[in-house]
Parts: C-alpha cells; structure tokens; sequence
C-alpha cells in the first residue's frame, strides 16, 4: 500500500477516470448553476458567485481535515505516503481557501457595497487561509523534509482541533459587535432550483481537489524517486 | 548475558540523503567503543541515532537496556548560572546530587574553588570540564560521547582516559567519537564507518 | 553502578526545570523588563495613532489592551526554547528519563510567571492610562492571567516547532495569530462586558476552559515539536 510505483500505478488509474469526471461536473453545475438556475428574488444574477464561493470554501475547510488526517496517520503510523499526501493538499487548500476569499469579495461587491465586509464567515474563512499559509511556510522554513512533514503535522493537528473552537469564537464576536440592523450573511432558506446545482458544484469541486491532489502528489513521488529504477523505466517507455 | 546496547541493521539518513546502511553494533558491560571516521560520514548522527535523539530518517533495530549519558558537542550549559546550579538543576535529571557530591565531583575535575563562580567567567576548557564533571555525578551505565577529548588539554584528556578506564572496570560501557589516534589500545574495539558508508 | 529507574520524582525533575529556567530569567532581568517596556510604549501609540480623545479611547481600551499583550506574548515566545536549543540543553532534555512535556511545563510555568503573569498583574495600570473605567480593570487582569495561560501554551507550541529554523521569530508569528483569536475574543468580551457593568464570569470561565484545555493538550504537541526540532 505505502510502495511508490504501486502508488502510481494505482493513482494513475484513479486520474484517468477522475479527470473527465471533474470536467463534466464542473461544466454541468457551472451551466446549470450560472446560466441556467432562476435568478435570486432580492439579488438578481449576482448570488450566482455562490456556485464557485460556496463549494470552495467547504472543501477548503473539509481540505484541512485532510491534510491533518494525513498528518496524524504519518505520526502514528510512520507512513510515508501520508507525508507526501499532506505535503499536496496544502497548498491545494490554501488556493481553495483564497478563491473562497476573492469570491466572497466580489460577492459582496454588489450586494452590500463594499469590497470587504468582517463577517463571521468571511472572518474565519481569513484565519483558515492564515493556518494554512503557516503549514505551507512550516514546511519551506525546514531544511529537512522528512522533518518539515512531521512538523506541519504536529501543526495542522493542533489546528483542526483549534478549528471549531474559532469558527465558534468568531461567531459569538460577530453576534457580539453586529449592529442592529444590518446582518450580512442571513440564514434564508435555499430553494430547490438552486440547492441541487450548488451540491453538484460542491460535488464536482471535491474531485477537483482529490484530482489536484493525486496529481500533486504523483508529481512529487516522480521527483523524490527520480534516480530510482521503477522512475527511469517509466521515463525510458514514454 | 544481555548488552547494554544493541543495533541491528541500522541506516541513518539526514533529510532525504542516506548516510550510513547496515550498522550493527552490541556494546556490552566492560567495553570501549570507538566509531571511526571522516567528516561528514555521519558519527555523531549514528551517535544521535543510538542514544535516540535522531529518530526521523533512522530505520533498523536498537535497543537500549541500561540508561544512558549522553554528551554532545554543546556543553548544555547555562552561562548565568554557576557551575554548582548547573549541575543541580541539570536538564538531564539523571541525578538527585547533593551540594557536597557536586563539590567534590567539581573537585575531581579540578575545578575545586570555582563552585561558586557563573560559567560565563570560566575559560573554554574549565566550562568543557563542568560538563564532564556529570561523569563523575551519573549513575548511567552506559556513556555515549561525542568528540569528548576536543577542548580539553592534556591534563583533561588523561583524566578523561582514567575516567572511562575506571567507568568501564566498573561494568559500564562507553560508546565515543574522536578525531584523535586510539588512546585505549587493547580495551577498545573500533567500528569503522566507512565499511557503511551508502 | 545503577541501572535501575531515575532517581528522583517526576515532580522534582518539573520543579528543576522551573528553578533552572526562573534563575536564568533573574539573572537576566532585562529578559523580564523588555516585554513589560514594550507593552508600555506600544500602548502609547495608540493614543498618537487615534488622537487623545478620552472617550473614543476608553471604548478602545480593552480591544487595545489586548492585541498589545497578544504582541507582547509572540515577542517573547520566540525567545522560550532557543537558548536551550542553542547550548545543548535541549538534547538532554530529551534524553532524561522523563517525559518531554512534563520538563518543558517546568520552564514554561516559569516563563509564564515572568511574563504573562507580571504583564497581567501590571495591566490596570495601562487600563487606567488608556481611560478604562475602573469596573473593569479588575477583569482586564484576570481576563489576562487566564488568557495568558493559553497564549503562553500557543506561544511554546509556536517556538517548540521553530526553534531549529533560523530566524522563525515571524514565522511563528504566522503560525500561532489564528490559533490565538479565541483567547483574544473572550478576552475582550470579558472586559467590555465588565465595562459596562454586566458579569463577565461566563466569558472569563470560557477563558478558563481554553487554559484547562490548552494545559492539557498542548504539552504532548510541544513534546513532539521539540523532538521534531533536535532532528532538524
């Protein structure tokens, strides 16, 4: 299970049909959730950002969990392919967490006025993107990597348990500090019309990670074994 | 009759870049070890390695079945501390020593006097033989050195030299690394590094 | 010759490592000072930086108050485990036949003291400066005796995983400001709810809660970290 080439064999076959699979549903929620689904009653077309703000940020989120799962299964278990797991959803999570970010801005734009708004959302979406540039920065500061990856999981498991107690924390500061009559992000409920192309986006963006992350790490496997027989033959047949 | 130390199979890594393969090694009570090597071949990571602080990158079989002093190349020293303090308080726990044993432990040393005084006004060599007052002070059996004979002038290096003769006719054992000539002659087995160089 | 177990208590060796590193600390006051001098003047510019209003300030104060003890605590994290890193110290630690993270509470109980714990027992007085109304003061100095307790326990973990890496005072900076929003959110609700005269003891007991918590979780991590910094 933890051997390289079998790895790579075995993720190769996952890519092949995992790739068409996260095109088709990227391209079907985008059409459906973007051109297709009505426009919302109080914001028009422009609640369509959620179709891409939405899904990223629950992978983003879901991503993190990920990556300390890895993390802890390279502590406990001296795995090294869950090293070179962690080492990939990092920055996939990270990229995640800033498009969740850059969506969320744009949203906001025309909704309520302004660029940036301190939601509780948004807010902890911030710190999110903050734990995970430190698990990328923790791995670059190291010289050695075998040690990088046991830190960053040191790290990312304190963070996932740090995880809910923020969320939870920033929500009581939001309640805390929220004028009256303004709430930014309220609770309506979704209709139908939109709630099924925003789980097929959501859907389609966990493969798009799991893809990234395969490819990431095939990519990093093909490196560290670069001068390694099973590598050179695949280099010599292609 | 089981030996204070055991390895088998060991391959120390630093990083991704392997560094030594296959080290097998028995110390038992009564013996002097001696690792031999270049620069850079990895003695004081297999040292590190079977004493455990390296864990990462070390795969293979050691056992370890007496407690151990370990001495690096940093003297673990508090320089705003007296000598006194420093060996009380010292950060390896191994010993409950009282005022009066640190004193003569000091006194064995040849640093009588200077108990009192922060390390931070004693020369190289004086805070190198505080360090090595432990020797006199641990209870552990087993001794791995790294480089012990480096700072020290030839008055600490016999005194180092019948320390360990004394240690190892009281069944301990020491494990050392040195760039100097063997000074242990029929006592000492060497194990040469560069049969497992990768 | 004795290969028997360690010779002294478990509690012993913690409290060695407290004295060690509380006579270490005496013997160099300024290690003590500086944190203290740095939270006095960052405070002061606060009041240049918004303008002397008084009521503008006092509305301020307990957000202010924090964030700067919040900056004190990362200014001397840093500093916790890099001495010992430096001169071997840490080596033998992990080698006494003790476990890790009980000998590093002993030296952080000690750096608490010294920092989180003066800084907080001083803070009234800043309070007073920046025009806290004298109701919440007294929960200005306990929100920050027990806050202090978890951003020290944050701040180690921060330092434990840095301390090999040159120059990682930023970068645990970066690590340790997100996992450290909790404590400052409690913390200021505590005193603004003081301030205006309702009871704080349900934030000041989640702030307990979160010291509890962090004392017994953060020791094992810190354990490993350190570890993971003596194979850098």
């Amino acid at each position: 299970m933890g051997s390289p080439p079998w790895f790579f064999r075995f993720s190769g076959r996952l890519v092949r049909w995992l790739l068409p699979l996260t095109v088709a549903l990227l391209l079907v929620g985008a059409f459906w959730g973007l051109l297709v689904a009505p426009p919302d009653f109080r914001q028009g077309n422009s609640y369509r950002i959620i179709y891409i703000h939405v899904p990223a940020a629950v992978v983003a989120l879901a991503g993190y969990y990920v990556m300390a799962l890895a993390g802890a299964v390279s502590l406990i278990w001296r795995i090294k392919m869950a090293d070179v797991t962690m080492r990939a959803a990092a920055p996939v999570g990270a990229v995640l967490t800033a498009i969740a970010l850059v969506t969320g801005a744009v949203w906001g734009k025309p909704t309520w006025g302004t660029w940036w708004v301190w939601d509780a959302r948004i807010t902890s979406m911030l710190l999110l993107f903050f734990l995970y540039l430190g698990v990328v920065a923790l791995f670059e500061a190291y010289e050695n990597k075998t040690a990088a990856a046991r830190a960053c999981a040191v790290l990312s498991l304190i963070g996932t348990v740090n995880i809910p107690i923020i969320y939870k924390s920033v929500d009581w500061w939001y309640s805390l500090h929220q004028p009256a009559s303004i709430k930014f992000t309220g609770e309506s409920a979704i209709d139908s019309s939109m709630l099924y192309p925003l789980l097929l986006m959501i859907g389609a963006f966990y493969c798009l990670f799991a893809l990234t992350v395969l490819l990431n790490m095939r990519a990093e496997l093909l490196w560290r074994h670069r001068d390694s027989a099973w590598v050179q033959q695949l280099i010599g047949d292609a | 009759m089981t030996p204070l130390l055991s390895a088998r199979g060991v391959a120390v890594e630093r990083g991704d870049r392997p560094l030594l393969q296959n080290v097998s090694l028995s110390v038992f009570a009564g013996q002097v070890w001696q690792l031999v090597g270049a620069n850079g071949m990895g003695k004081t990571s297999l040292l590190r390695a079977l004493s455990g602080l390296a864990r990462l990158g070390v795969t293979g079989d050691i056992q370890r079945h007496a407690p151990l002093l370990y001495l690096g190349h940093s003297a673990a020293l508090k320089l705003s501390l007296t000598a006194t303090e420093n060996l009380r308080f010292h950060p390896a726990c191994e010993t409950s020593a009282q005022p009066g044993e640190i004193a003569s432990a000091l006194a064995a040393v040849n640093l009588r006097g200077y108990e009192g005084r922060p390390v931070s006004s004693l020369s190289a060599g004086q805070q190198r033989r505080v360090a090595l007052a432990r020797l006199v002070l641990s209870p552990a059996a087993l001794w791995l050195l790294d480089e012990p004979f480096t700072a020290l002038d030839a008055a600490g290096c016999d005194w180092l030299e019948h320390r360990v003769r004394e240690h190892v006719a009281e069944q301990g054992a020491v494990v050392f690394t040195s760039h100097q000539a063997s000074r242990f002659g029929g006592l000492q087995q060497d194990m040469d590094l560069s049969h497992h160089v990768v | 010759m004795s290969s028997e177990g360690p010779s002294v208590s478990m509690f012993a060796a913690f409290s060695w490592q407290f004295v060690r590193h509380a006579k270490t600390l005496i013997n160099s006051p300024a290690d003590v000072a500086n944190p203290l001098l740095f939270f006095f003047m960052v405070i002061t510019l606060f009041p240049l930086g918004l303008g002397p209003d008084p009521e503008r300030l006092a509305a301020m104060a307990p957000g202010i108050l924090w964030v700067v003890a919040l900056l004190a605590s990362l200014m001397v994290s840093s500093k916790l485990f890099a001495s010992d890193f430096e001169d071997g110290s840490l080596e033998q630690l992990a080698l006494a036949p003790y476990p890790l993270p009980i000998l590093a509470l002993g030296e952080i109980a000690a750096h608490w003291l010294a920092t989180g714990g003066l800084l907080s027992l001083v803070s009234p007085i800043f309070g007073i400066m920046l025009g806290l109304p004298t109701q919440g003061l007294a929960t200005l100095m306990f929100s920050l005796l027990l806050g202090s307790i978890c951003l020290t326990l944050i701040g180690a973990v921060g330092s434990a995983l840095t301390v090999s890496i040159r120059r990682g005072g930023l970068l645990l900076s970066l690590l340790i400001i997100p996992l450290n929003v909790p404590v400052l959110i409690f913390g200021t609700a505590a005193v603004n709810e003081a301030v205006i005269g309702g009871n704080a003891v349900s934030w000041l007991a989640l702030l307990g809660g979160l010291a509890l918590g962090a004392l017994a979780l953060m020791p094992i991590a810190i354990g490993a970290a350190l570890r993971v910094s003596l194979d850098n």
